[in-house]
Parts: structure tokens; C-alpha cells; sequence
């Protein structure tokens, strides 16, 4: 009887027999529950199926262009439909210069105005700073092109861009003829639109911080930068360049605005007042006009190139926010009871 | 603001050595606190002396005003909106409200436990320890050292951690991060020390250690411990000030207010006729 070992299944029958003569009983719960569970699955499925039909869908669409042109698509600098040639890089550029520079402005600029908000101003002015904020976030792009396209660029043009000329013209970013319309005007419309939303989730992000914490070091004699420094940013650090990443993904893809007002040159200028174009702005500008199936399948390509990039940020987004394990995903605590082992 | 009766500058001092049980029969003297948020009052002019170097426990039913009171003490009310203090506190005869007074100085010089112990997160047990030291400017090593010992050594953790004290603080149990927050408080050398529930989140075990450092460092510390646990305070607690619906019920020597007490409500509350 000792070396007796139970074969599995005989245990688990009786076992399974009685479970479900139990749930029987629990009746129309049990069944909204399954109802939901096969719900939940479906809709996780569906959303699954779409991503891989978008993906599909564009391969398609791109496997001409794929084929003919290999890897020169996206290192060669030369887009001309009517000749039939077709490099995406300077695209590829625009997108990201545009965007890294409009996250260099936005990003520190959020950051601060969180801080300052959830830190050091009066808690009432929270709220309503907040909801302009929100408002802020929901400006269609369009909008923001059309204030950008006439009242940005014409200042930038006679005011803003001369005087950085003057004072940093030695720098190749600021030289040559200046229209207005420009790479650097992009990036601005852009870091003017992501401001609002990476400067929205960095308010909740800092709400986030439990009062213990920040109480913590107040009874430690911190002043209020001190506890920004001490309690607050460390706890956040992670979530806020997960904040600032989102922002980027947002950048990568805005074309409305950026259409506008970024010049739309497919050429790669290290001047920051030269045109420019992105990814996005591209295939607005050309799908509706593209009739050559050579030039459809190039397009089809940048759309291909677009996910591919705004997926490898949001995943390096991924990985960066995991490497803090402390906040996203707790360190389990030991349990109270260990302490009395050890 | 202070009485001629008691020179303040005579009293005043920034740490806690050299204490002279003798000349200083209280830390703090409380008159008349009133404590209100928004307009409704949490604590109805309470008047109170707590002793120096004896564990002063404050027991009342959840609500009366124990944690308002600590928090009165080392002026943590300025971060809640709508909460005002009224009334006068001295600690060692000195006015911690007046104008002149820096909080975060006074906050230096009271040290604060809380219910739930709240390590920083991403701070080693030794940061943790030290970071008083460092807001205050301290950079000599040596001293830090020192300081890291001394602290850990009062709390009861030193042998249990000195082995890892670059470990992260979360990475210890409930029972231990609350000592650490305790040689945090400590490794500033506060003048007195203000607890508010520190066991009440602890099993069993972890709170009889903390209840017997509580004892301990009673002897050198003056303590204030807040708790609605009635045999944390007759355990610990040298005197004992009964709170109810923000007011001063019974103050007096632990074993006379748990065996004898002179009021009917303290009578009542330690019997347990209502909650
Ligand atoms: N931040 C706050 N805002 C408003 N009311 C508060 C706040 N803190 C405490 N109170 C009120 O003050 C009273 C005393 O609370 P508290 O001092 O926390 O009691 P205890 O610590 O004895 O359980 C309670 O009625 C509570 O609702
Ligand atoms: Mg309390």
C-alpha cells in the first residue's frame, strides 16, 4: 500500500465529476462567465487576425518592389516615379530627424510642466490645467497644420529661423536659403503635438507616486526638490521615458500636419531649413496619384517600412520599461512569515 | 513666543546628545490644539506634555485623531490642502510654528514612522539608511559609516542585513523593511521619535521585535506611538494618553490609566463597550 503510487487520471476523475456537478449548480453565472471567456477570446483573436492582415495585406502590395528592388529601396537616396526609381531613405530621414527632434523639445518640456504641476503649483490649479492639457491632446492634426502652415511658417521664415542663422549659422543645421516650410518646421509641429498627450500621461504617472513615498521624505526633512529628486523621480524614471516613447510613436506617424508644412522634397539636407518629407506625408501625397504598379507597390513598401519602425520603437519602449522591474511589474515581497526562519 | 519661565535657547538643540533628563521634564508641550480640514475639526483643543526619554502611547478607536496629532508634531499637515493647525506646540521650549521656524529643520529633529513602512524602492538598505544624512549635506564617509551602523544596530537589522546592505530595501520582509524605516528615521539622531501604528501591517512575530526596539530605544529616545491596539500600548507605552473624537480624554502613567482609570469613557473603551 505504501509504494502505491495513484495513476493520475483514476484521481482526477472522480474529482472532475464532482466539480462539475457543482457548477451545475452555480447555473446562469457559470454561464455568463463561460459566455464571456469565449467573448474575450474572440475578440483577442480577432484583434490578432486584423494585425495579421494588415501585415499581409501590405506585404502584398509591396512583394513587387520588394522583389525588384531588395535592400537598395532603403538605402538609396533617389525617389523619381516617373523614371521608375524608388529609394526610401530620404523618408526614412525625415521620419526620424523630424521626430527626434520634436521629442528632444516635447520630452523635456513635458516632463517639466508635469513636474511643476504635480510638485510645486497649488493643488487646484491641477485640475483645470489638466483638462486644457486634454483638450490640448485633441486638437485634430489638421488643425494644427493649418495655424502651422499660416501663422508658424511665416514667423519662422522672417523671424525664427534669421536669428538662428545669425547666432548659429557656423553650424551646418542652420545654413543655406531659408522658405519656411522645412524639415525643423515639421519637427516643431510635431513636438507641438505630442507636448500635450506625453505631458498628460506624465501627470499621471507622477499622481501615480504613492503619498507614502513622498511622505516618507518630507518627514526626512526633504525640501520639495528634494523630494522630486529623492521619492518621486526614481519611482517614475522608468514609466516617463515609456511616456516620452509613446510620444515618439505618435511623432513617427503624424502626417497631416507635418504634410504641411515640412516642404515635401524627397531629398536627404544636412540643413535644418531645407524641405523635407517623411514616410507618412509620402503616402499621402502619392497614393491617390500613383498609377504605374511599380510606383503602387513602392508606396505599399513605405507603408511597410512605417509599421515596421513605429513596431521596433514601441517594442524597445517595451524592453526599456521592463529593465526597472520595480514598478511595471512588482518584485513579489517576501512573505511576513519567512522572517521568522531567517 | 515662549514663556520667560523657560529660555529657549537654553533647550534648544539640534541633536540628540547631551539630553538632560533632568532639566527637561518634556519634549513636547501641546496647549490648546485644534486641527481642522476644511471645516470640520479633527482635534478639539488638546493640551498634552510628552515626556522625555519614555515611550508616550496615544490609544483611541480608529478616527479620533492619533495620526492627526503625530502628524501636528512634525508640522505634516502643510502638504494637505484645506488642513490647519491652530493652537501652540514647543518642542524643548521652542515654538515650532512660529514663523522663524524652518520645518525641515524641525523635521530633522523629529523623526517619523508610519503605519505601513515605505522604504524608498529603488534605494539600496544602505541608501535607505543614509538618506536623511545626505539631505542634511552629510559627505563624510566615515561618518556615514558610522552613522549606517549605529542606525541599523538600534533597529535590530544590523546582523540581519550587514551582509547585503547593497541589496535593494523592498527585497526584505514586512517586519524588517519597517525596522528600516525605522534606522532611517534614526540615523539623523532625531530628538523624538513619532510612531503611528508601526505594527499594525505586521504579523505577530515582527511585531513583538518592533514592540521590544520600542522599548529600548525608549531609554534613549523620546517617543510618541500611536496605536489602536490596547496591549501594544500596556506593553510598551510609559505613559498613556486615551484620545476620543479628537479630544484628550486620560492622560497619565500607562499602568494607572490601563488599572485605574479616572474617567468613565477610558473605562469603558479599554473593556471594550464600544468600538
Ligand atoms: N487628509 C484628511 N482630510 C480630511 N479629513 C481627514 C484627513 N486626515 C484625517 N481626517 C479626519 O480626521 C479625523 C481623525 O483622523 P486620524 O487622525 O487619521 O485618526 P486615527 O489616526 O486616530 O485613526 C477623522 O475623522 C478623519 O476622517
Ligand atoms: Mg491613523
Amino acid at each position: 500500500m505504501n509504494d502505491f503510487q495513484p495513476d493520475p487520471s483514476w484521481e482526477a476523475l472522480p474529482l472532475a465529476a464532482e466539480t462539475r456537478s457543482l457548477t451545475h449548480s452555480v447555473g446562469i453565472g457559470r454561464i455568463l462567465d463561460q459566455g464571456f471567456g469565449f467573448l474575450a477570446v474572440g475578440a483577442g483573436i480577432s484583434v490578432l487576425a486584423l494585425a495579421a492582415l494588415l501585415g499581409w495585406e501590405l506585404y502584398q502590395g509591396a512583394e513587387e518592389a520588394i522583389r525588384r528592388y531588395g535592400m537598395g529601396f532603403l538605402v538609396s537616396s533617389h525617389w523619381d516615379p516617373v523614371a521608375g526609381r524608388f529609394g526610401a531613405l530620404p523618408f526614412l530621414y525625415g521620419t526620424f530627424v523630424s521626430s527626434a527632434i520634436a521629442l528632444l523639445l516635447a520630452f523635456p518640456l513635458s516632463v517639466a510642466t508635469a513636474l511643476s504641476l504635480t510638485e510645486f503649483a497649488p493643488v487646484r490649479l491641477r485640475r483645470p490645467v489638466l483638462a486644457l492639457v486634454d483638450l490640448m491632446a485633441a486638437v485634430p492634426s489638421v488643425v494644427w497644420g493649418l495655424w502651422a502652415m499660416f501663422e508658424m511658417v511665416p514667423w519662422l521664415r522672417q523671424t525664427a529661423f534669421p536669428f538662428l542663422q545669425r547666432f548659429f549659422g557656423w553650424l551646418p543645421f542652420f545654413q543655406g536659403s531659408i522658405y519656411g516650410v522645412s524639415l525643423l518646421a515639421g519637427a516643431l509641429v510635431i513636438a507641438m503635438m505630442i507636448t500635450p498627450i506625453v505631458t498628460s500621461l506624465a501627470i499621471e504617472i507622477l499622481q501615480s507616486v504613492p503619498l507614502t513615498l513622498r511622505e516618507a521624505a518630507w518627514a526626512l526633512g526633504a525640501t520639495r526638490w528634494e523630494v522630486m529628486r529623492v521619492a518621486v523621480l526614481p519611482y517614475v524614471r522608468s514609466s516617463l521615458v515609456g511616456a516620452g516613447v509613446l510620444g515618439l510613436g505618435r511623432a513617427l506617424g503624424e502626417t497631416m500636419a507635418v504634410t504641411m508644412v515640412i516642404g515635401n522634397r524627397p531629398e536627404i539636407f544636412l540643413s535644418l531649413f531645407a524641405p523635407g518629407y517623411t514616410l507618412a506625408s509620402v503616402l499621402v501625397n502619392e497614393f491617390a496619384e500613383a498609377t504605374s504598379e511599380e510606383h503602387l507597390s513602392a508606396l505599399f513598401e513605405i507603408g511597410l517600412t512605417l509599421v515596421a519602425v513605429t513596431f521596433v520603437v514601441n517594442s524597445l519602449a517595451r524592453l526599456l520599461i521592463r529593465s526597472v522591474p520595480f514598478f511595471f511589474a512588482p518584485r513579489p515581497l517576501r512573505t511576513e512569515s519567512m522572517e521568522t526562519s531567517g | 513666543m515662549s514663556e520667560s519661565a523657560s529660555d529657549p535657547k537654553r533647550t534648544v538643540s539640534s541633536s540628540a546628545e547631551g539630553a538632560d533628563p533632568q532639566r527637561r521634564s518634556s519634549a513636547f508641550q501641546i496647549e490648546d490644539l485644534h486641527v481642522w480640514f476644511g471645516n470640520r475639526a479633527a482635534l478639539h483643543g488638546i493640551s498634552l506634555n510628552i515626556p522625555v526619554h519614555q515611550v508616550t502611547g496615544i490609544i483611541g478607536p480608529s478616527g479620533c485623531g492619533k495620526s492627526t496629532f503625530l502628524r501636528a508634531l512634525n508640522r505634516m499637515h502643510e502638504f494637505i490642502p484645506g488642513a490647519r493647525v491652530q493652537g501652540r506646540i514647543r518642542l524643548f521650549g521652542e515654538d515650532i510654528y512660529e514663523a522663524s521656524g524652518d520645518p525641515i529643520l524641525l523635521r530633522r529633529r523629529v523623526g517619523m514612522v508610519f503605519q505601513k513602512s515605505n522604504p524608498f524602492p529603488t534605494m539600496s538598505i544602505q541608501e535607505n539608511v543614509l538618506i536623511g544624512l545626505r539631505l542634511a549635506g552629510t559627505r563624510n564617509r566615515d561618518l556615514l559609516e558610522e552613522r549606517l551602523e549605529e542606525a541599523l544596530r538600534m533597529a535590530a537589522l544590523w546582523s540581519e542585513v550587514k551582509d547585503r546592505l547593497h541589496a535593494p530595501g523592498i527585497e526584505l520582509s514586512g517586519g524588517q523593511q519597517q525596522r528600516l524605516c525605522i534606522a532611517r528615521a534614526l540615523a539623523v539622531r532625531p530628538e523624538v521619535l513619532l510612531m503611528d501604528e508601526p505594527c499594525s501591517a505586521l504579523d505577530p512575530i515582527a511585531t513583538a521585535q518592533i514592540e521590544s526596539l520600542i522599548r529600548d530605544l525608549g531609554q534613549r529616545y523620546s517617543i510618541v506611538l500611536a496605536t489602536h491596539n490596547l496591549q501594544e500600548a500596556g506593553r510598551t507605552a510609559d505613559c498613556t494618553a486615551f484620545f476620543l473624537e479628537g479630544r484628550l480624554i486620560e492622560f497619565g502613567s500607562t499602568k494607572k490609566l490601563f488599572t485605574n482609570p479616572s474617567q468613565k469613557q477610558t473605562e469603558d473603551y479599554l473593556t471594550g463597550r464600544f468600538t
